[in-house]
């Protein structure tokens, strides 16, 4: 059975249900929130249909610049941190045994499907000062006595290139497994080292798509919502702390809408970056 | 040499990642209820208690049956879709797999956002079934990916054979893609089903305030301080995804899932 076009009206029914479904739960949501963030607030929480700018005129402000610019340097630098430690790692793993990688890949889920709540919850504790690894520094003489290391903007940075970490390798991992050994193999024939072969063979080779790795890497880290909250303090809140706050607990819809807006307009422009980098690849 | 370099580079990550684990699961286990590490006494009562005490039991309840209806009417979106785009040519309805992949790829607070307007707008802001079709959008990214993969990993001849034989498309389906099919199925369901037990923001934001999932309760008791049966319930979700993504692995292709679904799904 060939794949053909479809030929009758009833050949589109297997379409109906899903398209109903993707239609009215997400594009219409999403127009109502478009819809939303140009509404008029009202006290008390409430709003009311209008056509006003004020929403997004109040990113003008020098408050919503800081948050605005913290966010993006947070993201950049959790991007970062994992690529360092994630490429030289995937890379090993690919050329590990089967089912040593199963063994990895089922632990790399596992900490990638935990709520935030949890992992927000898991480094709180090791970071707090009855429970946390102070303790150990302690107990080894490193340290006079233990001492809480969170709310702090190293916590939060470590809680979120936690997070990150195995979305990460579990990015990379399709494009290393592809990566030709044979390449590493004449690299070391003619003298490298194996370190010197990583740098100089696999890392330019795979130029492109660590930069679409950083690019995915950020946007995930933009969508980091508790652990700010959890680990730093206010200062280290980021646009989408921010928005759940707004929408939340100052019950300013029509300004969190805004500012939903505003975060999609910047996650597609890097999409559309991702989506130049690949294509550079391919004509590379 | 390199040897002990990478032993020593994939202990230090396995440490990483271990860390946060450990130290929870030590202090799931203290006899009162203090957070402190090493454990001061041994007691498996926190464990207990996620079933006993009726908050507990009712968001882990509320969590199990949120994660099995959403993650199944994931699936019953996504496999329709897979198989018409497998089946047919009509490159127009690949914008609904484009609009499939861009709720998970977009930052999560932004659907969450999305979808409370909407409930909010629509009148039924609250309501227990808001969160389930709330999550399947959510994560139908997840089956539709494993879907589409292992629809493309169907050797075409095959149905082509049972097509000659005078099978009508309903008994193709039937007996020969569905079988096939069947694996990937259930690799997408698992996905789906252990994301949405882990769920915080979508959850909060349509039924935060009548419902609590395990997340949100975890999430509102650390608001009023601590208790270890947060630290047991922890163990709980990290032994339970382990273990469901270990039976996918066992009874499936774990790196050829991986393998497309970043190359597919981004």
């Amino acid at each position: 059975m060939r794949r053909e076009p479809p030929q009758t009206i009833g050949d589109y029914a297997p379409l109906l249900f899903p398209a109903a479904m993707l239609t009215i739960f997400f594009v219409v949501p999403f127009g109502t929130m478009i819809a939303v963030s140009f509404f008029q607030r009202q006290q008390g929480g409430f709003y009311t249909p209008a056509f006003v700018y004020d929403n997004y005129a109040r990113f003008l402000s020098a408050f919503f610049g800081g948050v605005l610019g913290f966010s993006l340097m947070m993201a950049i630098a959790v991007a970062i941190c994992c690529i360092v430690l994630a490429l030289p790692f995937t890379y090993m793993l690919t050329r590990m045994a089967r089912n040593v990688q199963v063994v990895w890949l089922v632990a790399l889920l596992s900490v990638l499907s935990l709520s935030e709540v949890i992992i927000g919850f898991a480094w709180s504790t090791l970071f707090s000062r009855t429970a946390g690894i102070t303790n150990i520094l302690v107990a080894l003489g490193l340290m006079g006595e233990a001492k809480a290391l969170t709310p702090s903007f190293a916590a939060v940075l470590t809680g979120m290139v936690y997070q990150a970490f195995p979305y990460t390798v579990l990015v990379l991992f399709p494009a290393l497994v592809r990566l030709d050994p044979t390449l590493t193999e004449a690299a070391r024939t003619l003298g490298a080292s194996p370190l010197k072969a990583f740098f100089t063979v696999v890392v330019p080779a795979l130029r492109n798509t660590i930069v679409a790795t950083l690019i995915m890497v950020f946007i995930f880290a933009l969508g980091s919502y508790l652990l700010p909250q959890l680990l730093g303090r206010p200062q280290h809140w980021t646009l989408s702390v921010l928005i759940t706050d707004q929408a939340i607990y100052q019950s300013n819809m029509p300004f969190a809408a805004a500012m939903a807006v505003f975060l999609v307009l910047v996650t597609l422009g890097l999409v559309a970056l991702t989506v130049i980098a690949g294509r550079k690849g391919e004509a590379a | 040499m390199t040897s002990i370099f990478r032993k020593f580079y994939f202990f230090l990550i396995a440490l990483f990642l271990a860390l946060p684990l450990i130290v929870v699961a030590g202090v799931s286990i203290n006899e009162k209820q203090t957070l402190a590490f090493p454990p001061q006494g041994f007691s498996t009562s926190w464990y207990g208690e996620i079933f006993l005490n009726p908050e507990w039991r009712n968001a882990l309840m509320a969590s199990i049956t949120l994660a099995v209806l959403s993650a199944a009417l994931a699936v019953a979106i996504a496999l329709p879709l897979a198989w018409f785009l497998w089946r047919r040519v009509a490159p127009w309805a690949n914008i609904f797999q484009l609009l499939g992949v861009a709720p998970f790829t977009l930052p999560p607070v932004i659907t969450a956002l999305g979808l409370l307007t909407f409930w909010a707008t629509a009148g039924f802001y609250g309501q227990p079934w808001t969160a389930v079709v709330s999550h399947a959008i959510f994560f139908v990214t997840l089956p539709l990916v494993t879907l589409s993969l292992g629809f493309t990993s169907i050797d075409r001849s095959l149905v082509e054979a049972a097509s000659t034989m005078g099978a009508d498309e309903r008994t193709v389906f039937r007996t020969v893609v569905l079988p096939l099919i069947l694996p990937y199925i259930v690799s997408g369901y698992a996905f789906a089903f252990v994301l949405s037990l882990n769920e915080y923001i979508v959850a909060y934001m349509t039924v935060g305030f009548t419902m609590e999932t395990l997340p949100i309760k975890i999430f509102n008791a650390l608001r009023y301080g601590y208790t270890p049966t947060m630290a047991s319930v922890t163990i709980l979700f990290v032994t339970t995804a382990a273990v469901i993504f270990g039976l996918v692995a066992r009874f499936g292709d774990l790196p050829k899932l991986l393998g497309a679904m970043s190359s597919d799904g981004k």
